[in-house]
């Protein structure tokens, strides 16, 4: 096959169905829900998440484990198990188009060429019985139609683009032959494999060591500048989301409390978690001190507070806060806050 | 100078490789390859190191968890590895351990009153058995839980009391020293701090001397006198807490604090970032001489043949212990003007690792 018909092919994705973002709005997540149905109860993960996402953007959600942040990306992926999850409520738009009223098969063609994700564990998340150029081939096979040795051609490529050395070798390896940077750089692959408009990274680099992790979020930036993706990168690591994102959105009992540009956030937190996760970092002047922890534990996702569910660790905390749940508004140009006194807190 | 409760001396323990159809040992994985340390009373000795240094059997081996293959180490003035029985077991009330993963070194049988009293099941001379309850719930209250749950089972606490429930355990018996393995490594950032704070409210008031085990840089830094860097089963580099994180002079120690990412966008584009070539070599074949020098970019011949000794060595302020036969001080923490680097420091704040030659795989690969 020439390199003309590879393209021809290509560009014409094989559903015929095109997506094309308007003003670069890629993703558009509206009044999110999400609950899981378990024996012992209704468990809500996710409570009204709203955010946009553009071309070239990276977003990062911020939040502990607990807090909502993977569900929603397995949500946008639609690989949530359905049931236990149910989705009682809220739109998540593709270039415009609802992928929670999609039919399946359209929406399954939309995960790698328009959709793709990197796990967190390379490890389970790769087929161990598989080569895994043969894993990244399949890509190409399912979704372009390619043949074998066309589509293997192009994993070797790929091996190469994201840095594995003896690509050629090494192609025919099993993914417990590779370290787990390796590993987690092959994720990054089969990724990227279809040149997906949206790419969400679920904690890329937890599993891995500083000295690798450093390796690997070069990598992750450097293909999203290159293609121009939009990047939603889902950690709980406050100095990996200072290096790399344009927006912060802070997520807590599965909602959003806090969404800002990087700068602005760092320098001045808008909302008592932020600030108190913020501080919470052993820093170079406090050594000796008391690290300023926030006190108590996350909610139970049965039992979330009345109001705010942050209240009840909350320095800020008045009747209110117990009574009323207070919704993401907008407390400085290009940053919302979800606390009654935000105000306080971002000047105080 | 306190004087020193715990010194290991050129600590070795190498596992055996079994291979063949009769099983024959066929090689070494080299965990920990001649350490040597001394800890001093009431002081925290920092442990950094990625995985598969070795810094987690270098916590069993002073504990005596594990055998030595040759080493030793001599605890208050009694050489350990030599005791025997009930001496030992007398000896192990000293030392104490709170394991990384709270999930699963807890019972989960077992209520957490039996978990916390089982030291004393023990040591059953250390507290009567009718005082057993109340020293338990004193121990709970010590570490901030509530003493009515002694009769809670661990999957009723959150991952933050799990931890709290094995650091009480660990100082039951009033050690003089806890080896905390990763103790907050599983834990979110905000219960991290309330478990960090803890640690340092215990050694104040119990005169404790820690040996913190963990690979988070920031929080080693926070809670430490003295760290100690691993890279490969040896020793890189030794010194007060500000001679590392200020004043490193082992490329290994520079690489490793430059690649924490800071969490200052401010600092984005500023901070120096050495990236390294490649993976950890495995331990089952490390590199001659120097261990780092496959990965180094001061490498020479030299680093290839000769294995660099830990010993004191300038570090522009003074000196301290660090193994490179080219040890030189470099600020990473703040930022350096580039024009004031050296020819050979060429790898710096470099993005592109497209030229990477195939170097080792990791454990994986052997």
């Amino acid at each position: 096959m020439t390199t003309s018909e590879t393209m021809a092919r290509e560009s014409a994705k094989s559903s015929g169905q095109t997506y094309k973002p308007q003003d670069g709005l890629l993703l558009e997540v509206e009044d999110l829900h999400v609950e899981f149905h378990t024996p012992d109860g209704i468990a809500r993960a996710i409570n009204g998440v709203n955010f946009d996402l553009f071309e070239g953007q990276t977003l990062a959600i911020l939040g502990e484990s607990g807090s909502g942040k993977s569900v929603t990306a397995q949500a946008i992926m639609g690989i949530l198990d359905m049931p236990p999850a149910v989705i009682p409520k809220g739109q998540i738009r593709y270039c415009g188009q609802d992928l929670l009223t999609m039919p399946d098969e359209q929406r399954r063609r939309t995960r790698g060429p328009e959709i793709s994700m990197v796990f967190q564990d390379a490890l389970s998340s790769l087929n161990p019985v598989f080569p895994v150029g043969w894993q990244i081939a399949e890509m190409f096979r399912v979704h372009r139609g390619m043949n074998k040795s066309d589509a293997l051609e192009r994993a070797v490529k790929l091996m190469q683009r994201v840095q594995i050395p003896a690509a050629k070798e090494r192609v025919g390896a099993y993914p417990h032959q590779f370290s787990g940077g390796m590993r987690q750089r092959i994720m990054i692959a089969m990724a990227i494999a279809l040149d997906p408009a949206v790419l969400i990274a679920d904690e890329p680099t937890t599993a891995l060591d500083v000295t690798v992790q450093a390796q690997i979020m070069a990598l992750l930036q450097e293909l999203q500048e290159e293609r121009q993706m939009g990047l939603i990168l889902i950690t709980h690591d406050l100095g990996v989301v200072a290096n790399v994102a344009d927006k912060i959105a802070v997520m807590y009992a599965g909602r959003i409390v806090e969404r800002a540009d990087v700068y602005d956030l760092y320098r001045q937190p808008g909302h008592p978690y932020t600030k108190g996760l913020l501080e919470s970092i052993p820093r170079l002047d406090q050594k000796g001190q008391q690290l300023a922890a926030i006190g108590g534990l996350p909610p139970n996702l049965m039992r979330i507070p009345e109001g705010c569910a942050f209240n009840p660790r909350c320095k800020f905390a008045q009747d209110v806060c117990r009574e009323d749940r207070p919704a993401l508004l907008e407390v400085a140009p290009g940053r919302e806050s979800a606390c009654h006194f935000a105000e306080e807190v971002l000047h105080g | 100078m306190a004087e020193a409760i715990l010194t290991a001396t050129d600590l070795v323990k190498y596992y055996p490789i079994k291979g063949g159809v009769l099983r024959r040992k066929v090689g070494d994985v080299k965990a920990v390859d001649g350490v040597s340390f001394e800890l001093l009373k009431g002081e925290t000795l920092g442990i950094v190191g990625e995985s598969g240094c070795g810094k987690s059997t270098l916590g069993r081996l002073l504990m005596r968890l594990e055998e030595p293959t040759s080493g030793s180490v001599v605890f208050d003035g009694v050489d350990m590895y030599a005791q025997k029985g009930r001496a030992m077991r007398k000896l192990r009330r000293d030392i104490q351990i709170v394991f990384q993963d709270p999930y699963t070194s807890l019972n989960p049988r077992k209520t957490v009153g039996d978990i916390v009293g089982e030291p004393f099941d023990i040591h059953p001379d250390v507290v009567p058995r009718k005082g057993r309850r109340k020293a338990v719930q004193d121990l709970l209250d010590l570490v901030g839980l509530n003493p009515e749950h002694i009769n809670r089972y661990p999957h009723q606490f959150s991952g933050g009391q799990r931890q709290r429930i094995g650091i009480a355990r660990g100082i039951a018996l009033n050690p003089k020293v806890l080896i905390c393995d990763e103790p907050v490594s599983a834990l979110d950032v905000s219960v991290q701090a309330q478990v960090v704070n803890l640690m340092e409210k215990l050694q104040d008031e119990l005169g404790l001397s820690y040996i913190f085990i963990a690979h988070d840089l920031s929080v080693v830094r926070h809670i430490s006198d003295r760290v100690g860097v691993m890279y490969l089963g040896k020793m890189a580099e030794l010194g007060e807490e500000d001679d590392i994180y200020g004043r490193p002079t082992h490329p290994y120690t520079q690489a490793l604090l430059s690649a924490v990412p800071v969490p200052d966008p401010t600092l984005r584009d500023k901070k120096e970032q050495i990236v390294l070539k490649g993976d950890v070599p495995s331990p089952a074949n490390p590199p001659s001489g120097c261990r780092f020098h496959t990965r180094c970019w001061k490498a020479q011949d030299k680093c290839k043949t000769d294995i660099p000794l830990l010993e004191l060595r300038p570090d522009g302020a003074g000196e301290h212990l660090s193994a490179c036969h080219f040890a030189q001080p470099r600020e990473i923490i703040e930022t350096i003007d580039v024009s004031d680097l050296a020819d050979g420091d060429l790898d710096t704040g470099r993005r592109d690792t497209a030229s990477l030659e195939p170097v080792g795989d990791g454990p994986a690969d052997s």
